[in-house]
């Protein structure tokens, strides 16, 4: 058996010393591009009616993670359309941070091993947060557990306050969700990213789902040029068809089975793999996953494994735009926004039928679902032997995200909360 | 162009857009038992949010979907003839929900009765009832000649179209849509009123059955 410190040699890694400087972020009307004139006149024509309200966002984090990124676009754009929108981070110390960090993962299903007195730790710093910030606003949006116990700043008949859940409750550890939910259940709504990661609570639940930037680097369109230098870089051979999973190295996304369903199709056509993803480096275990990948990919030349580093946006987006067909073969998924990135660049794409992929991949119309290896592998084979299949599933995959995953559909399902919210409660908070 | 040029409204069409809040009910399915049942006990706007709605928010597809009734009993029970009969409901047929869940339901009770042991069987995915909460917003603009409406037509977002071709059947109790009513109820022009109403939302997209619209339109600025 190959040893794990041979396989890693083998893996290509890319490292640059620092990551590039980011390009400016895109304004409102430059989304026109993408959506049409008519689509920003109406998200302006929603906001006109909003005109001057204030809208306050809480997350725990500025930079790093999907919400801060969420966040960093929307923001913006929400000034744009003229709405006052002010964004802060909670605080605290490592002691607060690890709490969360074993709720988020409590919340996900495991066990929570931490002792009761952190609890009130955690109370103790949404407290001092709740002193620290304020929360005069028209719309309080929270984002996820972590300040959720700041709803204790809610004061009478004032401000809209609202949980927008990024993660998935379906099945939570329940000492840790039987904490929350008093907290939850105060609050004048919850978000949720699909119907299934929802829980039965006493205030309306609206489904919101995540979105991507068309505009980002990670999917705007790039020059051929661009993306022929990355796959010759890479040593992958453009004539070839080409499959792509992007994922970091977790047994949850199942690269293994990728591989396997992989060898079926290579059977019939002569076809190469990508595996393309992070956190190999800095996880032990994404180290142990990347060397099972490596085993299972043997001496297959047509396989390459690429653990890239954050910052290849642009690499990942080119292999995305390069590939045939892009698969997701997770075993569990959140939403799946690699998902929505191959939809968006209208690829077919077979995925699996777990968390929020079905709401995306609606089977035979957007995309291929899939439920073990060898229906992974059939569905890649029948998309390879029939282009023009491949090719409608890929436009009608552009058009399901354009209508529905896109940032600009996200800030208009805000702006529809909003007024829905001014308009049922006459301006006294919460309907109160 | 000589008599609908000088033609002129007495109440100008009015260009609305609806954006719609998705709101997770409470009733969910695991299998053809659970549906039946939810789609008893579910709201009006949850019957709205799968049929009507579903057809505005895959707007794009012009095979094979219907609404997600038909799409959940083929893609998680694996049941294609349930599916085909479920698929087969026109929403353009009814002015009132309570009709329209009724033939739902009887169209999925029947099934499991001539099929007993396929109703309690487990689905691959559970299927949620969700709803919709509506806000109309006026898009600040009007038309009071058919020239006009022409003009405002080719850029109207897909929210308004949905709005004023497919959703507007239900509030106006009527087999008919916004367009039509305002260009012979205001215009006098029956006859582009019922060829508007004979586009097919099934088989075009939005975008298609706004051309095929406006090349209506044309046509009777043409004459």
């Amino acid at each position: 058996m190959t040893s794990q410190t041979e396989v890693l040699s083998q893996v290509q890694r890319q490292t640059p010393v620092q990551p590039p400087p980011k390009p400016p972020a895109a304004h409102l009307d430059e989304y026109s591009k993408v959506l049409g004139e008519a689509e920003i006149a109406e998200l302006r024509a929603l906001a006109s009616r909003l005109r001057g309200r204030s809208v306050h966002m809480v997350n725990s984090t500025l930079v790093g993670g999907g919400v801060a990124e969420i966040l960093n676009r929307m923001v913006p754009l929400m000034q744009e359309l003229d709405l006052s929108v002010r964004w802060d981070a909670i605080t605290g110390g490592e002691d607060f941070f690890a709490i969360t960090k074993a709720f988020h993962n409590a919340l996900h299903g495991e066990s929570y091993r931490l002792p009761d007195e952190s609890f009130k730790t955690f109370l103790d710093y949404n407290l001092q947060n709740q002193q620290k910030l304020s929360f005069d606003a028209d719309f309080e949006m929270i984002h996820d557990p972590q300040p959720a116990a700041l709803i204790e700043a809610r004061r009478a008949n004032k401000g809209f306050w609202i949980w927008r859940c990024h993660i998935d409750l379906s099945r939570p550890n329940l000492k840790v969700w039987n904490f929350l939910e008093p907290y939850v259940n105060r609050y004048g709504g919850a978000i949720f990213s699909s119907p299934a990661f929802s829980r039965q609570l006493g205030i309306p639940q609206y489904l919101f789902y995540p979105s991507i930037d068309p505009l980002s680097e990670k999917n705007r369109e790039l020059p051929p040029d661009f993306i022929a230098q990355t796959l010759e870089r890479f040593q992958i051979d453009s004539r070839r068809p080409l499959i792509t999973q992007i994922s970091r190295f977790d047994r949850l996304k199942d690269p293994v089975g990728v591989v396997r369903a992989f060898n079926i199709v290579k059977r019939y056509i002569d076809c190469q793999l990508v595996l393309a993803g992070g956190g190999a480096t800095d996880d032990p275990e994404g180290e142990a996953v990347l060397a099972e990948v490596k085993e299972a990919a043997g001496k297959d030349s047509d396989i390459h494994i690429l653990d890239l580093p954050p910052w290849s946006a642009l690499e990942i987006n080119a292999l995305q735009q390069a590939s045939s067909v892009i698969v997701q073969k997770s075993l569990s998924e959140g939403f799946g926004l690699t998902v929505t990135e191959g939809l968006w660049k209208r690829k077919p794409v077979v995925a699996s039928a777990v968390g929020g992929i079905p709401s995306q991949v609606i089977h035979k119309h957007t995309g291929m679902l899939a439920h073990s290896i060898e229906g992974t592998a059939y569905q890649i084979r029948f998309l390879l032997a029939n282009p023009a299949i491949a090719q409608r599933l890929g436009e009608n995959a552009h058009e399901h995200v354009r209508e529905h995953f896109l940032i600009t559909s996200d800030i208009r399902r805000h702006l529809t909360l909003f007024l829905h919210f001014l308009r049922s409660s006459s301006g006294n908070g919460n309907g109160s | 162009m000589s008599t609908t040029e000088i033609s002129r409204a007495t109440e100008p069409f009015q260009f609305e857009t609806a954006s719609y809040l998705i709101l997770i009910g409470n009733h969910t399915a695991m299998n053809l038992a659970d549906f039946s049942m939810g789609l008893g006990n579910c709201s009006d706007a949850s019957i709205f949010y799968h049929t009507f709605q579903s057809l505005g928010r895959h707007h794009f597809l012009t095979e094979g979907f219907s609404n997600d009734f038909a799409q959940w009993v083929l893609n998680s029970c694996n049941r294609p003839a349930l599916a085909e009969q479920l698929a087969s409901v026109d929403v353009r047929d009814y002015v009132s929900l309570v009709e329209l869940r009724t033939d739902l339901r009887r169209t999925v009770d029947e099934y499991c009765k001539q099929n007993p042991n396929v109703s309690s069987q487990s689905a691959f995915e559970k299927f949620y009832f969700c709803e919709t909460v509506e806000e109309e917003v006026p898009l600040g603009f009007e038309a009071w000649t058919l020239e006009e409406f022409h003009d405002r037509l080719k850029d109207l977002p897909h929210g308004a179209l949905e709005f004023h071709f497919i959703t507007s059947r239900l509030r106006l109790q009527l087999r008919s849509n916004d367009f039509s009513q305002w260009v012979k109820k205001e215009l006098g022009l029956q006859d582009l009123a019922r060829k508007i109403d004979q586009i097919d939302i099934y088989t075009n997209t939005l975008d298609s059955a706004r051309a095929a619209i406006i090349q209506l339109v044309e046509k009777e600025l043409r004459k």
